[in-house]
């Protein structure tokens, strides 16, 4: 019999429809951070560094960029002859094959694959957060508590707690009550979405619960554990931790990678982030370049400015180009003579020589006014810009555009070109 | 591929000074994000070479550390491997490697046990990129007993460290100088060799008869009426570093762009052990002009016309030029290092100025007091 003392189960099956043409055909934690990384790395490598070597993977939305990132989890360690990683994909069973319609009704649906790791503890995650934590102390917590599940929490300012899903708790720490984006909140603990369940109260709620429509963890479960009596503790989390859940704030969070000491740092040793990597050649930086306050991750080739930004691998940037307070994913071009300010430019892109991205007055979007509220122009995967044209702020630009989708060859700021998807 | 691999990586050459102290000439970093063997083993597995062993002798350890794991050239497989060989005592001999010739003696029966047709020799420190299936095809439209690759050095290089090769108008080799005072003409072996396993037994075991070693002077030179043996003209790319001398140049040859995009930037690609490193960073105050970086450096200084290897730190002023910093190089504030080679874990403490001359590289080996 294999068994494993805890497992994680990684929920990675949601669009993130607020990352815009970020997501347009990934899953939100396959989107690339930090320059070399993708968002599922920092769980994935979270998970290794903790000795939790059993890691299901749910997926839904877009996962062919994840399912070919995680491969069978070399570049993690998580490779094994027993557990290791495993993608978990929907599937049709002889009744009742539904997609993935909420947090736990994903983890429901595998049940099975659970149950032949025998587990004692079941550690829930999500695959949309930027941090580093080890989740034995969280587990040692757990069992110190005699928790039937342990919710890892985190202060946040008093204002900013009504976004937040917030838990209030008496002075063991035991969580005494829920409250869902409060008016008027009572603490200023927010739960961030990572659970430690004991396996008798995850099996029965789960169970219990198993048909109600769009069964979620935060909405379902932790309130039906808790009208039970179930022993549920607030584990106080400190360090740095980071919802990239909208453009700003995906952006923020690359950035703050730039400054001199960064909060989050990715140089210490002692807990590594992997990625899937093959090794990459170095970087080249020209002798006419110019590279200021910058991140750059391998075999990049600089020929141009690079000022405050973070750049991915392999990407090259041409002769007398400037790119500024910019994200560039993977493999993109930027040819001579090419201008980028606060643009966010994802995996393959090209930008034609002399074009402007990124210029004059910030406009509210003609396309989606809820995602793209910030002055970032942001331009889809393997998506190419023409030669010679001015795009504004706050656009999004997704698929191979011509000079004729730029009339006079502008593109105002909060304007859109979307050209991709028809392969979808 | 009909194939096996031997690559032979025992050697030490004195000419390396320092830098060959702790570490095999084959292990030694290269290009920023590689070692010397990356090259070969990377050709062996682009040309689909399966079962390819590593005979190692000299300072073996750091060879053995950077093949700790076999995955990262895609060997490791159940039809196949990564094998590494070093001198051993059994019940018929204590002796070590007494040659290139004898080391291939003491694992006659990894060759012997294969079922392959063909055997690819290649050393462990040249810096090149090739299609085995080419050199096999070229050795059997030859009729070749064996063939060496060569390589038409560009005009002007010192070719006296290289074993200088004549051929004929059909390429059969009928002269090799090993490391000539004085060199007629510039085609040189690259020391790869592909010769037929039966006939590779056959001479090795004449060899270990009479009491001979050398695989060149042994076989080569002392075979070369004999056998058809011919010389395959590689065209692309080509070094070896057997020396500070070529180790500082063929290093700097990849801030070429031509080098650089035949490397990096084409098919197959060049595979090593993966480090996880962060991304480089550029701090304010920081100027790089015409350099290779590799991962998870940071630099506050000026580093320019030099190559820095992984996780190398620059301090606040410090200037770099015309240098190679190897991995994890830790430079002070207000250094000033010219032409000079770095070597791996040094620290080099605050307001030093170390000057190398151009034709005389410096070696700077300092103790890292960080350990």
């Amino acid at each position: 019999m294999i068994k494993k003392e805890m497992i994680a189960m990684l929920l990675a099956g949601g669009q993130g429809s607020r990352l815009g043409v970020l997501t347009a055909n990934m899953a939100k934690p396959a989107v690339a951070f930090g320059g070399k990384y993708r968002i599922i790395d920092f769980p994935l490598s979270n998970c290794i560094n903790s000795g939790v070597d059993t890691v299901g993977v749910l997926t839904q939305y877009q996962p062919l960029r994840l399912n070919a990132h995680i491969g069978v989890g070399v570049s993690w360690d998580l490779d094994r002859n027993e557990g290791g990683v495993t993608v978990l994909p929907p599937y049709e069973k002889s009744q009742n094959t539904d997609w993935y319609t909420g947090t736990a009704n994903a983890i429901f649906q595998n049940l099975a694959y659970m149950e032949s790791y025998h587990p004692d503890y079941v550690l829930i995650l999500s695959g949309d957060h930027i941090y580093k934590m080890d989740y034995e102390l969280m587990l040692g917590y757990h069992k110190a508590k005699g928790a039937d599940v342990t919710i890892a929490t985190m202060a946040v300012p008093m204002e900013e707690a009504p976004r937040f899903g917030i838990v209030v708790t008496d002075e063991e720490s035991r969580i005494t009550e829920f409250q869902e984006k409060p008016a008027q909140p009572k603490s200023n603990l927010a739960s961030m979405g990572i659970y430690i369940f004991s396996w008798k109260a995850l099996k029965e709620s789960l169970t219990a619960l198993q048909d109600v429509p769009g069964c979620d963890f935060g909405k379902h479960i932790i309130p039906y554990c808790h009208e039970k009596g179930e022993r549920i503790f607030s584990y106080e989390f400190s360090g740095y931790w980071k919802d990239v859940g909208t453009l700003s704030s995906y952006w923020e969070a690359n950035m703050e990678l730039v400054d001199l000491v960064p909060v989050f740092n990715l140089y210490e040793e002692f807990w590594k982030i992997y990625t899937h990597f093959s090794a990459k050649p170095p970087q080249y930086i020209s002798a006419e370049a110019h590279v200021e306050r910058s991140i750059l991750a391998e075999g990049s080739e600089i020929y141009g400015q690079v000022i405050h930004s973070v750049i991915g691998p392999n990407v090259t940037i041409g002769k007398g180009a400037v790119v500024r307070d910019s994200i560039i994913m993977e493999e993109c071009v930027i040819e001579d003579g090419a201008q980028l300010d606060r643009v966010i430019l994802a995996d393959g892109a090209r930008i034609g020589a002399g074009s402007v991205v990124g210029t004059g007055d910030y406009a509210e979007s003609t396309f989606d006014k809820k995602v793209y509220a910030s002055d970032l122009t942001v331009i889809g995967e393997g998506s190419v810009i023409p030669a010679g044209v001015t795009v504004g702020r706050n656009v999004a630009i997704w698929g191979e555009t011509e000079p004729a989708d730029y009339p006079d060859g502008r593109l105002e700021s909060g304007g859109h070109v979307i050209k991709g998807g028809s392969r979808a | 591929m009909k194939a096996i691999g031997i690559v032979l990586a025992g050697g030490n050459n004195k000419r390396m000074r320092e830098l060959s102290r702790k570490r095999a000439i084959a292990a030694m970093p290269m290009a920023g994000s590689y070692r010397a063997i990356d090259f070969a083993l990377s050709s062996l597995s682009a040309s689909r070479v399966k079962r390819v062993a590593v005979l190692t002798q000299y300072n073996s350890r750091s060879l053995n550390e950077h093949l700790s794991s076999s995955k990262w050239w895609d060997f490791g497989r159940k039809q196949g491997g990564l094998y590494l060989f070093p001198p051993t005592i059994t019940a018929e001999s204590s002796d070590w490697y007494r040659g290139t010739a004898d080391s291939l003696y003491q694992n006659l029966d990894f060759i012997r046990e294969s079922h392959e047709p063909y055997v690819i020799i290649c050393s462990g420190d040249g810096i090149y990129k090739l299609d085995f299936n080419e050199v096999l095809a070229y050795h059997v439209d030859k009729g070749a007993d064996i063939t060496v690759v060569c390589k038409e050095m560009p005009e002007g290089t010192d070719v006296s460290r290289f074993g200088v090769v004549k051929t004929d108008e059909n390429d059969r080799i009928l002269q090799i100088e090993e490391k000539p005072v004085q060199a007629d003409g510039r085609l040189v072996s690259c020391g790869i060799y592909v010769i037929r396993r039966r006939l590779l037994i056959e001479l090795i075991e004449k060899c270990a008869e009479e009491d001979r070693y050398d695989f060149v002077s042994d076989i080569l030179i002392r075979y070369r009426t004999v056998k058809n043996i011919c010389a395959y003209r590689m065209k692309s790319y080509w070094n070896s570093i057997s020396t500070v001398d070529a180790y500082y140049r063929t290093n700097m040859d990849f801030l070429d762009p031509e080098v650089r995009r035949h490397f990096f930037k084409t098919n197959p690609e060049v595979f090593s052990r993966v480090f996880d490193n962060p991304p480089t960073k550029y701090n304010p105050g920081s100027v790089v002009r015409d350099s290779l970086l590799a991962s998870g450096c940071i630099i506050n200084g000026t580093v320019e016309h030099s190559v820095l290897f992984k996780k190398c730190y620059i301090g606040n002023g410090s200037v770099i030029k015309n240098s190679i910093l190897l991995d994890d190089v830790y430079i002070g504030d207000g250094v000033y290092l010219e032409n000079c080679i770095v070597d791996g874990h040094s620290t080099v403490r605050a307001g030093e100025h170390i000057v190398g001359q151009p034709d005389n590289i410096r070696v700077v080996a300092a103790e890292d007091p960080r350990i």
